[in-house]
């Protein structure tokens, strides 16, 4: 007899609980065990005591269901609205798709001694830096010439699409949170959960809603997972605009949009762009997991390296993605000093 | 100048809290600042403003910090909005403003200044000085233009390019006014405007503020809390304490006779030779007799600093007074040496002794 019998005996509810309608969960593995090993009763002691949870509970009352039938709920619950996400969702996202396939058509179709080139006068553009553009020009050659250069544009091609999406989305929901306390009280725990959820389990629903050779799959993972910091850093930016120039602008009779473009934007710009540095670096860690799902790029040669145990292909790939993390890392952060240079206080 | 209203403020009231309505009932029924806040946990901010501002003079608000004067101020241009009472601008009822007409007075009718400048930081100084233009769609060119002419003005030729950041604290004021002037309108709100300067510049800041103010007659309202800066500069003067006004008019008189302890504390550490003014205690003329016996003729708008230094020291002397129409009155150096001593001092004296 099962611990909690007596809970149930006490309650009179004994003959609700044997009234027929077993539990439909499948059977898990110890329940296997307990069944075929016939252990028999063992002398109960309180070091013993299992928590009162749903199985335990099941032991004694065959009408409380079982944990995995909670799971099963959730499983059964997500199928069933499955086709109707997806008939929403599949149109909606299908842009994302095409904008990695064209990304991906771009950076691959491009000859090397166009896109380097290209690269490099972007990243001086961006950066002002002729040293940054040496050492940015150094790595490319670098990753090049041990042929990882495909594999490296086919991973830039998927940030760039993905980064861009995300400071598309990203600021004017920050500035919206900004704007509203309502609305930042209720997207906080939203970028909470994005934030701390594992990058894997993004791909778990997204594999059941998409299929697996759409670009969009891994995009919307990518994107979930990257756009948190380029939010919260917009919204906090511009909560964190010196009240006096704020109290200013609405002296002079600014309209709202005034104050929202020549005001709080560029004095927010700092803080708007460390989140952008934030979400490149945050998509570069997810592509790489994205190959689980068959996104292109280093990422695939490092789950190559995991699945054949090539030692080798493993590390050389992810020490290639190092190289493009500090690349995308050290240009963002130049720009990002160059704004802040024009406007310390 | 001086005769038609401005601005004109009617029995404000503003209570800082969650319920202000229910709370103003209470200080209407006449309760106090500290009974409020213990009983209600609501912030009685002004009881009771009424003050009027004449066009073309300078109105200098003054009162210590926590007395209500840049709570004030704010009510002009609804930067802060009344629990109740009346703010007209123009003999127009500013408080039934729409969104539209409030941004309106605000674009173009008063300007502001700020304790702590509030410039920009990501525009350089030519610009900030043209943001109350831009924001009215001016083009860029004319702002410019514009804001590059009032800048000359202020003292600041050659940094139209310069950010705020490269510019020391007293530079930065001078196109904060800079900016305020740009907007060409008719009323100037200051608050603090020169208390975060140090002494020498703020004087220099005050001389040019007085030197614009005899070109341009703007009717300005000027909040400090320092009396010195407030007799310097003041048409009329408006003391507040806790959110009430204690005493208002015309500087000279309220030195010559504070009617509350409060502000005899605060004049009687004035240097009053160099405050008070010859026509404050001259005798007038009675007649168009003038005294024979007198030593000379003083400007009815000298300081008594500059009598005393003109007569030597000498107590016997008497100075016709003239203005600009001749002969207005009398001055005995015995009046003048009396005028010196504070009432609270000369009581206290009388104590002692």
């Amino acid at each position: 007899m099962a611990t909690y019998d007596f809970v149930f005996n006490g309650l009179g509810l004994r003959d609700w609980c044997d009234s027929g309608g077993a539990s439909s969960a499948p059977m898990s593995m110890a329940d296997l065990l307990a069944q075929s090993g016939g252990e028999g009763d063992k002398e109960a002691s309180l070091w013993d005591l299992p928590f009162p949870s749903l199985d335990a509970l099941n032991d004694s009352c065959e009408k409380i269901i079982q944990t995995r039938d909670l799971t099963k709920g959730v499983e059964q619950g997500f199928l069933a609205i499955k086709d109707a996400l997806r008939f929403v969702l599949d149109p909606l996202t299908q842009p994302l798709s095409w904008l990695l396939e064209f990304a991906l058509t771009v950076f691959e179709t491009a000859p090397w001694w166009m896109m380097l080139p290209i690269l490099i006068i972007i990243v001086y553009l961006a950066s002002k830096s002729v040293r940054l553009a040496v050492f940015v020009a150094v790595c490319l050659a670098f990753l090049a010439g041990i042929d990882h250069y495909e594999y490296a544009m086919q991973t830039l091609a998927i940030i760039f699409v993905c980064a861009f999406l995300c400071v598309l989305f990203g600021v004017p929901i920050g500035i919206a949170m900004s704007r509203n306390d309502t609305l930042q009280r209720m997207t906080i725990p939203v970028l909470d959960m994005l934030q701390t959820l594992p990058p894997f389990v993004y791909l778990i629903p997204l594999i059941f809603l998409f299929s697996v050779t759409e670009p969009k799959l891994y995009g919307i993972a990518i994107i979930l997972y990257a756009i948190v910091p380029v939010v919260r850093l917009t919204d906090l930016g511009i909560r964190l605009v010196d009240s006096d120039v704020i109290e200013a602008a609405d002296s002079f009779g600014m309209t709202d949009r005034q104050k929202l473009f020549g005001v709080q934007i560029p004095l927010a710009l700092p803080n708007i762009m460390a989140g952008v540095n934030q979400t490149i670096m945050m998509s570069l860690a997810m592509v790489v997991i994205a190959s689980l799902v068959s996104a292109p790029g280093l990422g695939v040669l490092v789950l190559r390296g995991i699945r054949n145990l090539e030692l080798g292909v493993g590390l050389i790939s992810g020490l290639g993605i190092v190289l493009v993390a500090v690349i995308l890392d050290r240009v963002t952060k130049a720009a990002l000093n160059r704004v802040n240079a024009s406007q310390k206080h | 100048m001086g005769d038609t209203i401005k601005i004109s403020i009617r029995n404000l009231y503003k209570v800082f809290g969650e319920q202000p309505q229910a709370a103003l009932e209470h200080v209407m029924a006449g309760m106090s600042k500290t009974e409020l806040l213990e009983k209600h946990r609501h912030v009685l901010g002004l009881r009771d403003i009424n003050v009027d501002m004449h066009d073309g003079e300078i109105t200098v608000i003054m009162g210590l910090s926590g007395s209500g004067k840049s709570t004030l101020i704010r009510h002009f241009n609804r930067l802060i909005e009344p629990t109740a009472g009346e703010v007209t601008v123009d003999d127009k009822n500013v408080l039934i403003y729409g969104e539209e007409e409030l941004r309106n007075l605000r674009r173009s009718v008063m300007s502001m200044v700020f304790q702590r400048f509030a410039l920009f930081p990501h525009r350089t100084v030519v610009e900030n000085a043209g943001t109350t233009l831009k924001v009215r769609g001016v083009s860029k060119n004319e702002y410019l233009a514009e804001a590059h002419q009032w800048l000359d003005r202020v003292g600041l030729k050659g940094f139209d390019n310069h950010y705020p950041h490269q510019l020391s604290g007293g530079m930065q004021q001078r196109v904060g006014i800079a900016r305020a002037l740009t907007s060409n309108s008719p009323i100037m709100l200051m608050d603090e405007a020169f208390s975060a300067l140090d002494p020498l510049i703020r004087t220099d800041m005050q001389d040019l503020l007085l030197e614009l103010q005899t070109e341009l007659h703007k009717t300005i309202v000027f909040i400090t809390h320092d009396l010195d800066e407030a007799l310097k500069i003041a048409d009329h003067l408006v003391i507040l304490k806790d959110g009430f006004i204690v005493q208002q008019g015309e500087p000279q008189y309220i030195l010559l006779n504070p009617n509350d302890p409060y502000i005899e504390d605060f004049v009687s550490d004035i240097n009053r030779a160099r405050v008070l003014r010859v026509r404050s205690i001259m005798i007038p003329l009675e007649g168009d007799t003038v005294p024979p016996e007198a030593h000379g003729e003083v400007r009815d708008n000298d300081t008594l600093e500059s009598v005393i230094a003109r007569s030597g020291g000498d107590t016997s002397h008497s100075y016709v007074v003239i203005d600009d129409n001749g002969p207005v009155g009398t001055l005995e150096m015995t009046s003048l040496i009396r005028a010196l001593v504070p009432r609270v001092a000369s009581e206290a004296g009388a104590r002692k002794y």
